[in-house]
């Protein structure tokens, strides 16, 4: 029964860092109509700035202020967004797909030589903060209770974003925007600027699952791609361009990659493929996908 | 024998009855005007028969043989082609490779990987005769996206044309264009329609078009026809005239 | 003009045009044949690599340039062609070039025609990333079954002998490689060439064209879109991997890096720096690109970062790549004088 719930709690894990990954991804889809082939090393970057604020400049900080520091990774991935949507992105929005695809492939290629350029070719840890957050006795194993935290945060910013979206005006401009962007325009709305800002919202979710990931596992090189992956196999389980089909991608793909990791740990990955590709012959846009 | 024949033919888009409940036919070698206001259902309708997407209730009879469920290229093979409202066209080609293109993949030479196409002779005579038929031959080797608008709206139906089909479904041919140049386009393609024995549907919102140039006329209101008959018959029906003022050129 | 008249004329125009492709290819064509005598060794060697990479460029582009469709996994047809090879060197003690020419051609059909299936069905950026996820699993096959592949350190194969025994590389290595080796992918490349040309301009390669700027269109013509990108997909493999089987020879090694995103990623590049839009620029720009790397990669281990950012800069400013931008330059200076 014990080891059931550690599984889940596993799932939740993964399903809360994959959900601000693939739903940061679907974001900037829903209301820009790209797909940024970089996306998944702004989360390598925000794992990267958070190892470095708490695993290498504060290190031996309380908690406290470790984990005040914490969403460094975050607002770092943001920044970044707000600089590269405007000048490498915003050109290629008028011009063929393939041109957009080559520029943020490019971006990906930058990236990932500017992490290694930054911080070296070895993992980067932080685990400190980890560790100081003990264990909880589950049955008869321990259990990091820093997981909690992760998990905890992945509920906050569904509800968050769900409340932004729905709740606030800015959500409903960005709903409108993505809906019909030149009616929005016509309307009076800032398209530019709604732009910029749902890319960088999209930047920092993803940073924010680089941050909350790296004091359980070290930021590594290659670790972008990883999460692009992945990422990919939750909007295509859930849909793009929906948040409601990222959280439920994410916890299918939770729930999944834990039960193959207990059960077929040899085939982990290719077990998530196949669910993918099942849900893509049955449902080409995904469970809540708009084509 | 009807040409083509649907039956009860439904189509929803969530709440809205696009297509209800539709009992459409045409027949042999008739020239057949589509009318009715935006959302009407016409091109919907037309989606349908082409087979763009399926219907969700109904059936649709193209000589006889059940297309309902037939992918678009069985209904090509079968007879049915269609052009487009807004211009469709291999622009980055040639007019000429338009055309060629299209014959090529009628005659089901586009399986052939290791051939030139230019090595097909007749291929490439029956385009230019196509083009020629079309008035467009003087723009074979333009490319699509670089002559007039009203060239573009004649090569796209140039093209379905170049399918050899038997019923050819036209959604708006001069739209877009200069009143000045719509009687020449409708010249052409209802000669060439008729001298080739097809029959032709045409969605149309300019009813001086629409009068002078079918041979029957079939109004749309709100996803159902509203009347069917002879211009004559539709000029005369209270119906027609009362949902279709304001939408209608002033005549 | 009567209608044969200007059918004629076409076919005249096309011969034209074939006039002027010979224009340029004859005397490129020529110098490729004298280069062994007249350059030293190393060189000739450096062009070796850069033809079996054009060869692959050349399949990739079928797909991206002729079919609008933009593969990030490229890099797995050229690793299976390499490691088809080295299997067969490993396991069935194999060592004609042909054969391994075969197995390879064997081998991507299978994995091409595989991964075809599942990411044709899609376009634009599921497919480039379906296609980066697949050859990223095939990477990783590679290091989890490193009792078949050798893992990270690889396979080894040794130099092959050519046309059925007929020239083995018995004496000095590099000579052979140089001479012997080089003269043989040269007739293969130049087969390629004439092979893809001619599938390009057949009317499979219209129709594919046409899938490319309207496949609403191209369906309402007939044209089964899935079947057309499925056969575009399998050739451009099969290309790509026989580059691989051509490469793993010369390198002496396969390693599985070969099917890294990365490998991937410099096809994607050198394909654009040649010119997407053309068809020699797949052919120019590898040549090109294996030439730069040679010297950049002993400058600076920033390797990514330099690639991307030229990549961006060749998006924002030279779109049409070399190939494209020559022809502009030509077209302007025809013009002005």
């Amino acid at each position: 029964m014990e080891v059931l719930l550690i599984h889940l709690v596993n799932a939740l894990l993964y399903a809360s860092v994959l959900f601000l990954i693939a739903g940061g991804l679907s974001l900037i889809y829903g209301v820009m109509r790209i797909v940024n082939l970089a996306h998944g090393n702004l989360y390598a970057f925000g794992a990267y700035v958070t190892a470095w604020a708490i695993g290498g400049v504060a290190a031996g900080a309380p908690s406290s202020l470790l984990l005040v520091l914490l969403p460094a990774g975050a607002f770092a991935a943001a920044v970044l967004g707000a600089a590269l949507e405007p000048t490498l992105l915003r050109p290629f929005y008028k011009r063929a797909e393939e041109y957009q695809l080559l520029v943020t492939f490019g971006l990906l290629m930058i990236l990932e030589d500017l992490l290694r350029f930054i911080w070296g070719p070895y993992p980067l840890s932080a685990s400190e903060l980890f560790e100081n957050f003990g264990s909880l006795t589950i049955g008869d194993s321990l259990y990091p209770t820093y997981n909690f935290l992760v998990i905890g945060v992945g509920i906050v910013a569904a509800v968050f974003l769900w409340a932004f979206i729905y709740k606030t005006r800015f959500g409903v401009v960005l709903r409108a925007t993505s809906q019909n962007m030149r009616m929005a325009s016509a309307l009076g709305v800032n398209v530019n600027r709604v732009y910029v800002q749902a890319f960088t919202l999209g930047c920092f979710m993803a940073g924010l699952g680089g941050a909350i990931v790296v004091p359980g596992q070290s930021a590594v090189l290659g670790m972008g791609v990883d999460a692009l992956v992945l990422a990919f196999i939750v909007v295509v389980i859930g849909g793009l361009g929906s948040l409601e089909g990222a959280l439920v991608g994410a916890l299918i793909v939770g729930v999944v990659r834990e039960a193959g990791i207990a059960w077929f740990p040899e085939i982990e990955l290719a077990v998530l493929y196949l669910a993918a590709a099942i849900v893509l012959l049955v449902r080409p846009a995904g469970l809540f996908g708009r084509p | 024998m009807s040409l083509l024949v649907t039956k009860e033919l439904v189509k929803y888009f969530g709440d809205t009855h696009a297509v209800d409940h539709v009992n459409f036919t045409v027949k042999h070698r008739e020239v057949l005007a589509l009318i009715g206001s935006n959302g009407a259902g016409k091109t919907t309708l037309v989606n349908l028969i082409s087979g763009l997407f399926p219907p969700d209730r109904g059936q649709i009879l193209f000589r006889d043989r059940d297309v309902t469920h037939e992918s678009v290229h069985g209904r090509i093979e079968a007879g049915i082609a269609r052009s487009f409202q807004l211009v469709n066209l291999f622009d980055q080609l040639s007019a000429l490779d338009n055309i060629a293109l299209t014959i090529f993949s009628r005659d089901h030479k586009t399986k052939k990987l290791v051939s030139l196409a230019s090595a097909d002779g007749a291929v490439w005579d029956e385009a230019y005769e196509v083009l020629r038929l079309f008035g467009l031959d003087a723009k074979a080797r333009m490319l699509a996206g670089g002559v007039s608008q009203g060239e573009r709206k004649l090569l796209d139906v140039a093209v379905a044309y170049a399918l050899k089909p038997k019923l050819l479904f036209l959604d708006e041919p001069t739209s877009g264009v200069s009143t000045r140049e719509k009687a020449p386009i409708m010249d052409t393609v209802t000669s060439v329609v008729r001298s080739m024995g097809i029959s032709a549907a045409i969605i149309e919102h300019d009813m001086d078009v629409v009068f002078n140039y079918s041979d029957r006329i079939v109004a749309m209101h709100q996803g159902t026809i509203l009347a069917d008959g002879t211009p004559d018959e539709i000029r005369r029906n209270e119906a027609v005239r009362t949902t279709l003022i304001g939408t209608a050129d002033a005549h | 003009m009567s209608t044969p008249a200007v059918a004629a004329s076409a076919i005249a125009r096309e011969a034209g045009s074939l006039r002027h492709v010979f224009r340029w290819a004859l005397p490129v064509a020529v110098i490729l044949l004298v280069v062994p005598w007249i350059v030293p060794q190393y060189t000739a060697i450096l062009l070796t690599y850069g033809l079996i990479m054009a060869i692959g460029a050349l399949g990739f582009n079928l797909l991206l340039g002729y079919t609008g469709l933009l593969s990030f996994g490229h890099s797995a047809y050229f690793g299976v062609g390499a490691y088809v090879v080295a299997l067969m060197v490993k396991y069935l003690r194999v060592g004609s070039m042909e054969l391994f020419l075969l197995g390879a051609i064997v081998g991507s059909v299978i994995v091409t025609a595989v991964f075809g299936f599942v990411c044709v069905r899609y376009t634009r950026i599921f497919f480039g990333i379906l296609t980066l996820a697949l050859s990223q699993v095939l990477w990783s096959l590679a290091f989890k079954f490193f009792w078949v592949t050798g893992g990270t350190d690889g396979l080894r194969v040794p130099t092959p002998s050519l046309l059925a025994g007929l020239a083995t590389g018995t004496g000095d290595k590099t000579d052979f490689m140089s001479h012997t080796y080089y003269y043989y992918v040269l007739v293969i490349f130049f087969a390629c060439v004439v092979l893809m040309w001619v599938i390009v301009n057949s009317p499979f390669g219209k129709a594919l064209q046409a899938i490319r700027d309207n496949e609403t269109r191209a369906e309402f013509v007939g044209v089964q879109i899935w079947r057309y990108r499925f056969v575009a997909f399998l050739v451009s493999g099969v290309f790509t991997g026989l580059a691989g089987a051509l490469w793993v020879p010369l390198n002496g090694l396969t390693t599985p890096d070969i099917m890294h995103w990365t490998f991937s990623g410099e096809i994607v590049f050198m394909t654009v720096l040649g010119g997407f839009r053309s068809f020699a620029g797949p052919i120019v720009g590898a040549i090109v690109f294996n030439y730069l790397k040679t010297y950049a990669v002993g400058y600076t281990v920033y390797w990514q970062l330099l690639l991307g950012a030229v990549l961006v800069a060749l998006v924002v400013s030279l779109p049409t790549g070399i190939v494209g931008t020559a022809e502009r330059l030509a077209a302007r200076w025809k013009k002005g004088s």
